[in-house]
């Protein structure tokens, strides 16, 4: 057996992938968010080649210098929102898995044999609104209020708003408002140059321009036009979630519209109240402990065993599981466990679960690395 | 019982008899809350009144670290200021409440819980969705500090 350290994050399950040894961490497919990156930092490059030099010297240098600074804005709130984690929740241990397993077995009863146990629903009053939170077969465990499965990244999020292919990640409780300053400062930069396109070509009537920059100016123009629309629309949709507390998801749903639905308990009631919840509300930490250390055992000849996730299509009952479960147990117990044990293959079919695993207090010392 | 395939394991902690969860409590919203509920597995391990203590001194904790107010607002709109960029260098309040948790539970571990045989598992480690609560085999009067406490532990059984 070859004992080696391996970062958390080489063993989380879930379809994300992590860069700069787990600091990064973004959805599987970027292609959308290499467009985003391209048709910002080109039509900028444009503007501050092409534009900035004439209007510098005809209006003002506090042009382009404003522009800089409001570009430089625009880059720092995309990349926040797509290289940090949106609010996943880790999924749950076999212990907790259990655990859960045998609390829903003992609210249902005994089920008639050839019938369908009822769906796995836990009801919480909130502000006198019933709210239903649902179990989530992968992640096992009760999804906490306002968050939602990613099928994208296959995750649990926390106030999960939407998976947004062009930043290239989920959109959840902890970058939602890097999300929502990056539509409005890129409305900003978008009007910003297109304001001062139209600008330079009022303003300039040399006769002998070169054919090529009327060209990048129409272009730019065109470019502008239509993230014009597209994003300062993106940015007034969020602005009224905002104000009503609301996240895409719910809106979608229409959780809480019609009379039949209630209220959405979440609300304040106060327009200034949700803005402030929402955009300075604390800075909650990532519950992901990418970079924390693992102690990996790997016998010699074989590979590792790669960490899977179970999908349970039916409500299983612990001693149920196929011995296709309790494979992928072990692998999901021996990437998510802070103690450098490993779990023992039977513990995982008895309940409650006997595994010795060591004590927390050893992660309670340990200094989280994020 | 436990099944120890690892002779390590053995020397370095009694055997695990179960694992309690305490649950988040949601009925004010999406705010950090644990329920006080006292779960029947510990009938015989601990006082009610101990744990509900624990319980409600972290949910404290969890309050100040989340309450939006003035230095929320100030820690938002700073940062906002600079892009996000101070951060860097600057804790935020939440993570030194985190920090303070930490020690607490460290704390309630050494005083009260691992003399009676259990052990306090710190809620981030489980992605603030549950206090786990590590039971091992109850060694009677023994443990590690023969203190007053566990007088008071043996009465309530």
């Amino acid at each position: 057996m070859i004992t080696r350290k391996v970062r958390k994050w080489e063993k989380l399950p879930g379809k994300n992938t992590f860069c700069c040894d787990g600091r990064v961490m973004m959805a599987r497919q970027k292609g959308v968010f290499y467009l985003t990156l391209f048709l910002i930092t080109g039509t900028c490059a444009l503007f501050f080649a092409f534009e900035c030099p004439y209007l510098a010297v005809s209006l003002s240098p506090a042009i382009p210098v404003f522009a800089v600074l409001l570009f430089l804005f625009v880059m720092a709130m995309l990349l926040r929102t797509s290289f940090s984690d949106p609010g996943v929740l880790p999924r749950a241990l076999p212990e907790e898995a259990t655990f859960i397993e045998m609390e829903i077995e003992a609210a249902n009863g005994n089920v008639p044999a050839g019938q369908r146990p009822p769906p796995r629903i836990r009801n919480v009053q909130i502000n006198n609104q019933i709210v239903k939170l649902k179990y989530c077969y992968t992640c096992k465990i009760f999804r906490p209020p306002r968050a939602s499965h990613c099928s994208i990244c296959d995750n649990c999020v926390d106030r999960f708003d939407h998976h947004c292919p062009w930043v290239g990640n989920c959109v959840g409780k902890r970058n939602y408002r890097y999300f929502y300053l990056f539509t409005l400062s890129l409305s900003l930069l978008t009007i910003y140059i297109f304001t001062f396109d139209i600008v330079h070509v009022v303003m300039r009537e040399y006769p002998d321009t070169p054919l090529a920059s009327h060209r990048l100016n129409v272009l730019e123009v065109l470019v502008c036009f239509f993230t014009l629309w597209s994003v300062v629309g993106l940015t007034g949709f969020h602005t009224y979630l905002i104000s009503l507390n609301q996240t895409t998801n719910e809106d979608i749903k229409g959780s809480w519209s019609g009379k039949n639905r209630g209220q959405n308990p979440y609300s304040h009631k106060n327009i200034i109240k949700n803005c402030c919840e929402v955009l300075c509300g604390p800075t909650y930490p990532s519950v992901l402990d990418r970079r924390g250390l693992l102690q990996e055992d790997t016998p010699i000849p074989s590979s590792n065993p790669v960490p899977q996730t179970t999908k349970t299509t039916a409500p299983l009952i612990p001693n149920e599981h196929t011995p296709d479960d309790a494979k992928p147990s072990i692998a999901a117990s021996a990437e998510k466990s802070s103690s450098p044990k490993e779990e023992h293959p039977a513990a995982t079919k008895v309940p409650p679960l006997a595994s010795p695993e060591t004590d927390a207090e050893t992660s309670i010392a340990k200094e989280r690395a994020h | 019982q436990a099944e120890f395939h690892n002779l390590q394991e053995l020397r370095h902690s009694p055997s695990l008899v179960t694992k309690v969860f305490i649950q988040r409590d949601y009925s004010e919203g999406t705010v950090c809350r644990f329920q006080t509920k006292f779960p029947s597995e510990l009938d015989n391990r601990i006082e009610r009144t101990l744990l509900e203590e624990t319980v409600k001194t972290l949910n404290s904790y969890y309050a100040e670290a989340e309450k939006i107010g003035g230095q929320s607002y100030l820690e938002g709109c700073l940062a906002c200021a600079t892009a996000y960029i101070i951060f860097l260098c600057m804790e935020t309040r939440y993570e030194k409440v985190l920090r303070k948790i930490s020690s607490y539970i460290q704390e309630q571990n050494e005083k009260i819980y691992a003399p009676r045989g259990l052990l306090l598992t710190d809620p981030i480690e489980r992605g603030m969705r549950v206090l786990e609560i590590s039971v091992f085999e109850d060694r009677g009067s023994g443990g590690s500090s023969p203190s007053s406490t566990m007088s008071s532990g043996s009465s309530a059984r």
